[in-house]
Parts: structure tokens; C-alpha cells; sequence
């Protein structure tokens, strides 16, 4: 039995060494111009990390395994796809007159609207298996990335890059505006996730055991798509799609907890993946001077992981 | 049955008709206005038509019958109908090659190029095999999940590689097929796809054995291993010519050799050339989807082939219960 | 007292529960019987609200099963499925006390813990009270999933063919477990089983499902006798009192 008070003591104070050194690593002087902007990048980076990480957890409780995520089912290039359907509908210039928080509310809401419904379509009956869900997924995230790149080629066939720059945040370009609207978001899907944790603990037995011990299932999964669809927007909003983060520390949260309990997994995970991003963050564009290359180690590991994890399973 | 083998034999003939007729219909598609008469009297617009539409049009069915026979020859190799250059890792690890060649050995020349390309899809098609035999159940699901997860690893190095290079974009281009460039002097390079496509129709009846598995090859007297490595190279230089040229088109030798063998049976030598006319015509279709919607702009077919595979792929693993038992 | 009214389940047009309607006692051990397919799990899965059902109603102490709070209902009633799929990372005791989520929902009172104890001396699961679920003989999973319901401590029990994949020693020690919570703790348990001389020895009344509908229902004396049991199963049974034990032999 791991003392999960010590876990998360130790994960904290490793995070907090990360962003300490994010904010203070070759600053050389100019203190007034870096601190600030570097902040606001850790607070990204943090709120980023816990959605991802959150969401992530609680999907594969809902799912009852250790392979599916959001992001691999497709649910952030699908907000891509719904942001890029609103200019696309309702034309450039009356999207840009739609203030960016509201922009980013309605994406929110069309996100958890879609989702929820997808979910049901896709992973309803449960009659499914596991590898197919997981295929369906990957080629429903390409469909989707795809039918973006269809919608902004048509919306704008000259300015395709600049049009994008503008329209979508990556991990280059953390869209710093949505900062204190994602943070609000954030606290309200974390205060739901540990509200829901008890409930969250009965269903990691299964939906029929979980009904037999008076949980109402339709809600219960209802309200977790909700919370998964918000956070998701969070994430994808300020840094855009991330295949595999979640995958990672979720699965090493469980690795290091051993423990079933909601309250201690979500922390966990949620303090891995801050502690990834701004290490990772801190390491490739302070100390190695490899700027904008997070995502693509992100995937590569998270890739490699991935397989293993699946020639792994196929041996049980 | 009955109706099946009358499709079986009208296939190879509606799919040869599709590709004469587009292929007509992209000669005169186009920006300029070109018509027959015209060609016959005007020496620019013959001009046009020579340097420009003509080798566009030749270039789409080369390119669209190579990725289709690539996918074809692959799921037979693999056993698995699934299989294919995307779903391979194939795709990706030719982009990767190319990014390589085009990063260590500046300047060199297209055909070392395809060459270099052509042994990174090969030595990743080979590491794939090397994957899935380290999977004990061979799930028919799971062998091209594993295979579009590689293809994301050999991508993300790319990206890595190519954003410390500042070629994040040229990658893009490499990713997307786009034949809006393709004019005489700069595709000629595609016949080595038609010429590999003809090979592997020569030796289509050894890839039938070798797809009946090891011990049924060896039984008959075919070397296995040579069997599979010819067919890995065949798969792997086709592709190769295809990103380095054109770029990309994904999904492609997936779903054209899905809906032939759906609508033909599995015996390759009879599939073979009605796979590649399918492509072919399938390539020239989305081409022109392409060239139209946003006419006089246009959309890159990758992108159009992207969102057209994907969907049909969806479809395909989604139906596959009724489909597998067909 | 729990009462089905009419209760009906179709699938893909077939009838697997026929307008049941069927009156469960307070106490005491009831087992349904039946053929495969006949719909003794699925009636049993309607009645505990895990399946919706197509038409008719459920009542556990006057509360509609279906419309009623959840929790309410979880307070009064409790099942145990087969399933097998379980996660690691679980021990046995925290097993158990998932049974008192009704009562506490994940935050244990004192009562809680004592129900807990009580439940893990109960089913003889001391030694194994830190192991993984999922380091568990069968046997011994059984019990702890018995010893779930439980702590959850509600008057009726269902249990739906609780002794598969179990051996002699084992089904016989579970079947024993349960008559004792029927006679100690006044409880009401209701269970399909596929032995009909299990059902025979330890039930005090013994309901005989057949295509959807029930075809006997009464004391094992009743049931258990030749003609009954040939028009419920199809085949040639001969009954012989054993000390006082109606057991069924249909070997021949």
C-alpha cells in the first residue's frame, strides 16, 4: 500500500520545481518582459494538463478500460471540426463579430451536445469491441481533421495558414485571451469530477452493479459526458489537439496509486500531466532551445506507448 | 451467386469505362478553356493541353492504379483486409524518408529520392510485419490499429525533425497529395508506378499463394520469403513514387481493393486490374471534385481522397460483422 | 412484499417474459427454476430495475422500482449478477464496503464499518480481507460479492444463479451461507439456480419458469414431483425422498 498523501505531496513539489525553473530558466535579466508572459503560459500549461488528465480518467472509468481516451475517440479534432463549422456556416465576417468568449462558449456547448450524442451512437449498446471502438476512433479523428482542412480550404483557398494561425491555438501558439474563461470552466468541471467522485468509485464495478447499489446510471453517465465534453473544450481551445497525453498519465497514475478511488486518481494524473507539460515545456524551450516540438514528443511517446500497451493486451 | 459472377464480369469493363470517360472529362476541365476544336486549330491551347492537362490526367491514373494495387498486394501478404499503405505505416514512413533525404543529402536527385523514400517504407512496412507477429491474436481490427498508430510515431519524428527545420510546411505538401503542379517534365517519374503496377499483375498468382499463408506457400513449392519481400518492395516503391511526387493519397489503397474483392472474390490476378482502374478512377473523380467546388481555386486531392477514404473506411469496420462473413 | 404485475420483456420480437405477475414473500428462501431461455434472469434483472422492462410493473415494498429514487430502492433490495469482468486494484474489503454506498455514498459511518465486519466475518473472508479481488479463487470471489449485498443490508436479496463455476464444497457452503441469512437475519433471498435438488433442499418455496411464464410455483413438495417437473423441463424425472429431501434423478 503507497501512502497516496506522499504521492501527491511529491508530484507537487516536482511541479512546482518544473514551473520554477519554466519562469526563472535563462531569463537573463529581462524579468519584466519574460516573467509575465512565461506565467501565463504555466497557467495554461496547468489548466491544459488537468482537463486533459481529468477528462481522461473519468472516460475510462465511464468505458471500464485502460486504452480509450477523448482524444483517441476523436472528441478534441471534433471540437476542431464544430469551431471550424461555425465560421463556415455562418461566414467569416459574422463569426468574427461573435466576442471570442462567447465563440468559445458555443463551441463548449456544441462540443457537449455532439459528443454526448456520438457517444451513445458509437459506444451505445456496448456490443462492440474494445479494438474496434478504438479504430472507429482513430479514423473518426481523421474524418474530422479532414473534413477541417476540406472547410478551410473552401472558406479561404489563398490564406490557408494565416486563417488557421487565427482560428486555432497549438502548443506555439497557446491562445493566452481564453486564459481566464478556460481557468472559471476548469474549476467547474474539477468541482464536478470530485462531486461525482463517490459515484465515479461505484461505477469503476460495471453499470448493472452500479445501478444494483441505487446509482441512476442515465444521469450519472449523462452528467460525465458533460464534464468530459467541458473539459475537452478547455484543453483543445487554449493548445489544440493532444493525441496521447492522457493516455500517458492516466495510465501511470494508475501504475503509481493502485487504488481504485477517484479522489486520489484524478490528482494524480491531473499533477502527471502538469508536471509533462511544464517539465517537458521547460526542458525543449528553455534548456534545449527546441521550441515548438512538445507535441511532436508528446506523440511520439505517447504512440509508442500506445502499441506496446495494445501488444501487451493482445497477450492476455 | 449468379448475380455476383455477372458483376464480377462487368466490373473490370464499367471501371475501364469510368476511367476513359473522366479521364476525357479532366483533359477539358481546367481554368483555361479548352476544347477539341480548339486543340485540333490553336497551337497555345494545344500547348495547354500538352504540357499541362495531359500529363495531369496521366499522372491521376498512374498514381490512383499504383496506391490501389500497393493496397491490394499488402492485404493479401498481410492476411488481413485491412491492410494497406495508410494503415501500414507505409505512408508515413516514405514522408519520413524523403524528409531524411531531403535533410542529410541536399540537392539530390528525384530518383534518389524515391530511393531513399523507398527503403524507409520498406524498412517500415517491415517493422509493422515485425509488430503484428508479436501479437498473438491476430485480430482483424487491431492490425490496422496497430498500423495507423506506427504511421503516427514515423510522423511525429518527422514533424519533429522537420520543425527544428523549419519544413513543417513542405511536410504538409508531402502528406497531401495535389496534382495542380503536375506538368510535363515533372511526373514522369510516376511511369515506375505503372511499371510496378504491371509487375505485380505478372506475379499476382505468387502473392494469391503466399497470401494462403506459409506453410500452404512452402507446400506448392513458393519461396515465402522472397514471395513477401517482393511484395513489400513492390508496395513500398510504389508509394514511395507517389509522396515524392505528388504527395500522399491516403486511404486510398485501402478502400479500392476492399470494394473490388467485395464485389469480385479474392482471386488476385482476376482483381488486379480492375483494382487499378478503380483507383485510377477513383483519383480522377476527387481530382476533379477538387478542381470544381471552389473553381478557378483548388482543393488539393489528398484532402478530398481524406475525408471520401476516411468515411468509407468508417463504414467498412462498422458493417464489418455482415462484411466478414460475405 | 414484492409484487410483479404483468410484467413482459421482448427481444427482437420474442417473448422472454409473459405478462408475469408473481408475489415475492418477506422472508424466507425462494429459488426460480426453469430451462435455459425460459426467463428466470431476466425476470429477476427486471424486478431489481438493472433491465428496463417492455410492459407491467415492479413493487418492492409498495415503492414502483422503475420510477422510485434509485437509492431508495437500492436501500431495500439487493442482487448479485454473474459478471466476470473485474478491475484490479481493488481489495476484497473495499469490495464489501461499495455494499453500504446507499447508506453512506462512499463516506463510512461507524455503523458502516461494523455492517462491513460483520459482513466479512460472516462469509469467512478474514485472512483474504487486503487481497486483490482479482487474486481470488472463485469461490472466494463469490463470497465477497455476498458479502457486498451484505453489508448493503436490505430485506430481500436476489442472487442470479450464484453457484456457477462453483465446486461441491464451495456451491454447498454458499447454499448453506444463505439459508442461514434467511433463518438468523430474517431476510427474504431469491435465486435462480439451474440445480433443481439444491433448490429443492434449501428453498421454502420454489417458482418454475417456461417460455416467459410460470408454469409452477409452491413448496419444494409441491414441484417436486415427477409429473411437475417433466411438464417444466421436457424430460422423464423420478422423484425419491432422501431423510426427508425431495431429490430429483434424471440421469436416464
Amino acid at each position: 500500500m503507497r501512502r497516496p498523501s506522499v504521492l501527491i505531496g511529491a508530484l507537487s513539489l516536482l511541479a512546482i520545481g518544473a514551473a520554477a525553473l519554466f519562469l526563472t530558466w535563462g531569463v537573463d535579466g529581462h524579468w519584466d518582459f519574460a516573467l509575465p508572459r512565461r506565467a501565463q503560459q504555466v497557467a495554461a500549461l496547468v489548466v491544459v494538463g488537468t482537463a486533459i488528465a481529468v477528462s481522461t480518467v473519468i472516460f475510462q472509468t465511464i468505458t471500464r478500460n485502460r486504452i480509450l481516451t477523448p482524444s483517441i475517440m476523436g472528441f478534441d479534432a471534433l471540437y476542431v471540426l464544430l469551431a471550424t463549422s461555425v465560421v463556415f456556416f455562418l461566414g467569416s465576417a459574422t463569426a468574427a463579430a461573435i466576442p471570442p468568449l462567447t465563440m468559445f462558449l458555443i463551441r463548449a456547448c456544441l462540443l457537449m451536445v455532439a459528443a454526448t450524442l456520438l457517444f451513445r451512437l458509437v459506444l451505445g449498446n456496448g456490443k462492440r469491441g474494445l479494438y474496434t471502438l478504438v479504430l472507429v476512433g482513430v479514423i473518426a479523428g481523421t474524418f474530422f481533421s479532414s473534413l477541417t482542412s476540406f472547410m478551410f480550404r473552401v472558406m479561404d483557398p489563398n490564406e490557408y495558414d494565416s486563417l488557421l494561425s487565427t482560428l486555432f491555438a497549438s502548443f506555439n501558439a497557446i491562445d493566452t485571451t481564453l486564459l481566464g474563461i478556460a481557468t472559471v470552466l476548469l474549476a467547474l468541471g474539477i468541482g464536478a469530477a470530485y462531486w461525482l467522485g463517490p459515484q465515479l468509485d461505484v461505477l469503476t464495478l460495471g453499470r448493472d452493479r452500479a445501478v444494483a447499489l441505487g446509482i441512476n446510471y442515465q444521469r450519472t453517465l449523462t452528467m460525465l459526458l458533460l464534464v468530459i465534453a467541458l473539459l475537452v473544450s478547455v484543453s483543445t481551445a487554449l493548445v489544440g489537439p493532444i493525441s496521447f497525453l492522457g493516455l500517458l498519465v492516466a495510465n501511470l497514475a494508475y501504475q503509481l496509486t493502485r487504488t481504485y478511488r477517484h479522489a486520489v486518481n484524478l490528482t494524480v494524473a491531473a499533477l502527471l500531466a502538469v508536471l509533462a507539460l511544464i517539465a517537458g515545456q521547460a526542458l525543449l524551450q528553455h534548456v534545449l532551445h527546441f521550441n515548438g516540438t512538445l507535441s511532436a514528443i508528446i506523440n511520439l511517446v505517447g504512440g509508442v506507448y500506445f502499441i506496446l500497451l495494445l501488444v501487451k493486451e493482445s497477450r492476455k | 451467386m449468379k448475380s455476383s459472377s455477372r458483376i464480377a464480369a462487368v466490373a473490370p469493363w464499367v471501371a475501364a469505362a469510368l476511367v476513359l470517360i473522366l479521364g476525357v472529362g479532366s483533359l477539358f476541365l481546367g481554368v483555361a478553356d479548352v476544347s477539341l476544336h480548339d486543340v485540333l486549330t490553336d497551337p497555345d491551347v494545344r500547348s495547354v493541353f500538352l504540357i499541362s492537362r495531359v500529363p495531369r490526367t496521366v499522372a491521376l491514373i498512374l498514381a490512383g492504379a499504383a496506391m490501389a494495387v500497393a493496397g491490394l498486394i499488402m492485404q493479401h501478404l498481410a492476411r488481413n483486409r485491412f491492410v494497406s499503405p495508410t494503415t501500414a505505416g507505409t505512408i508515413d514512413a516514405a514522408a519520413l524518408g524523403l524528409l531524411t533525404a531531403t535533410l542529410l543529402f541536399a540537392g539530390a536527385s528525384v530518383m534518389s529520392k524515391i530511393l531513399i523514400a523507398m527503403l524507409f517504407a520498406l524498412a517500415g512496412s517491415l517493422l509493422f510485419i515485425v509488430l503484428i507477429q508479436r501479437i498473438q491474436f491476430k485480430d482483424l481490427i487491431l492490425v490496422p490499429l496497430v498500423g495507423l498508430l506506427l504511421g503516427g510515431v514515423f510522423r511525429a519524428i518527422a514533424e519533429f525533425f522537420a520543425y527544428r527545420n523549419n519544413l513543417t510546411q513542405t511536410l504538409d505538401v508531402w502528406l497531401n497529395g495535389d496534382f495542380s503542379g503536375v506538368i510535363q517534365g515533372r511526373y514522369e517519374t510516376l511511369y515506375f508506378a505503372g511499371v510496378v503496377a504491371l509487375v505485380a499483375y505478372l506475379f499476382a498468382n505468387w502473392f494469391t499463394v503466399a497470401g494462403m499463408g506459409r506453410d500452404f506457400a512452402t507446400n506448392v513449392g513458393v519461396n515465402y520469403k522472397v514471395v513477401m519481400g517482393a511484395g513489400l518492395t513492390i508496395a513500398a516503391l510504389a508509394t514511395a513514387v507517389v509522396v515524392v511526387t505528388v504527395g500522399a493519397i491516403p486511404f486510398l489503397g485501402l478502400i479500392v481493393p476492399n470494394i473490388v474483392t467485395l464485389m469480385m472474390g479474392d482471386n488476385m490476378r482476376r482483381v488486379l486490374p480492375t483494382t487499378a482502374l478503380a483507383g485510377a478512377a477513383l483519383v480522377i473523380a476527387c481530382d476533379m471534385l477538387g478542381r470544381w467546388i471552389i473553381f478557378p481555386y483548388e482543393i488539393a486531392v489528398g484532402t478530398i481522397v481524406g475525408v471520401v477514404g476516411s468515411a468509407i473506411f468508417l463504414v467498412l469496420v462498422l458493417r464489418r460483422n455482415r462484411y466478414a462473413q460475405a | 412484499m414484492i409484487t410483479t404485475s404483468d410484467l413482459t420483456k421482448v427481444y427482437d420480437k420474442t417473448v422472454v417474459v409473459d405478462h408475469v405477475s408473481v408475489s415475492l414473500p418477506d422472508a424466507g428462501v425462494t429459488s426460480v427454476i426453469g430451462a435455459n431461455g425460459a426467463g428466470k434472469s431476466t425476470l429477476l434483472s427486471m424486478i431489481s430495475r438493472i433491465l428496463d422492462a417492455d410492459a407491467g410493473l415492479v413493487a418492492v415494498d409498495g415503492l414502483d422500482v422503475f420510477n422510485a429514487p434509485s437509492r431508495e430502492i437500492a436501500k431495500r433490495l439487493s442482487i448479485l449478477r454473474q459478471e466476470t469482468h473485474m478491475t484490479a486494484r481493488i481489495t476484497v474489503r473495499e469490495v464489501v464496503e461499495f455494499g453500504r454506498y446507499p447508506h453512506s455514498r462512499g463516506r463510512l459511518t461507524a455503523e458502516c464499518v461494523h455492517k462491513v465486519d460483520e459482513a466479512i466475518a460472516y462469509c469467512d473472508l478474514g485472512e483474504f480481507e487486503q487481497r486483490g479481488i482479482h487474486e481470488l479463487s472463485g469461490g472466494q470471489r463469490q463470497r465477497a460479492f455476498i458479502a457486498m449485498v451484505l453489508a448493503q443490508d436490505t430485506r430481500y436479496v436476489l442472487l442470479d444463479e450464484p453457484l456457477n463455476n462453483l465446486d461441491m464444497p464451495h456451491a454447498t457452503s454458499v447454499m448453506k451461507l444463505l439459508r442461514r441469512l434467511a433463518d438468523d437475519h430474517g431476510k427474504s433471498i431469491v435465486l435462480v439456480l439451474h440445480d433443481i435438488n439444491y433448490a429443492s433442499v434449501y428453498s421454502d418455496r420454489i417458482v418454475a419458469m417456461k417460455d416467459g411464464v410460470i408454469a409452477a410455483d409452491g413448496p419444494p413438495e409441491s414441484v417436486m414431483n415427477a409429473d411437475t417437473l417433466e411438464s417444466i423441463y421436457g424430460m422423464r424425472f423420478s422423484v425419491i425422498d432422501l431423510d426427508g429431501d425431495r431429490i430429483a434423478a434424471y440421469f436416464r
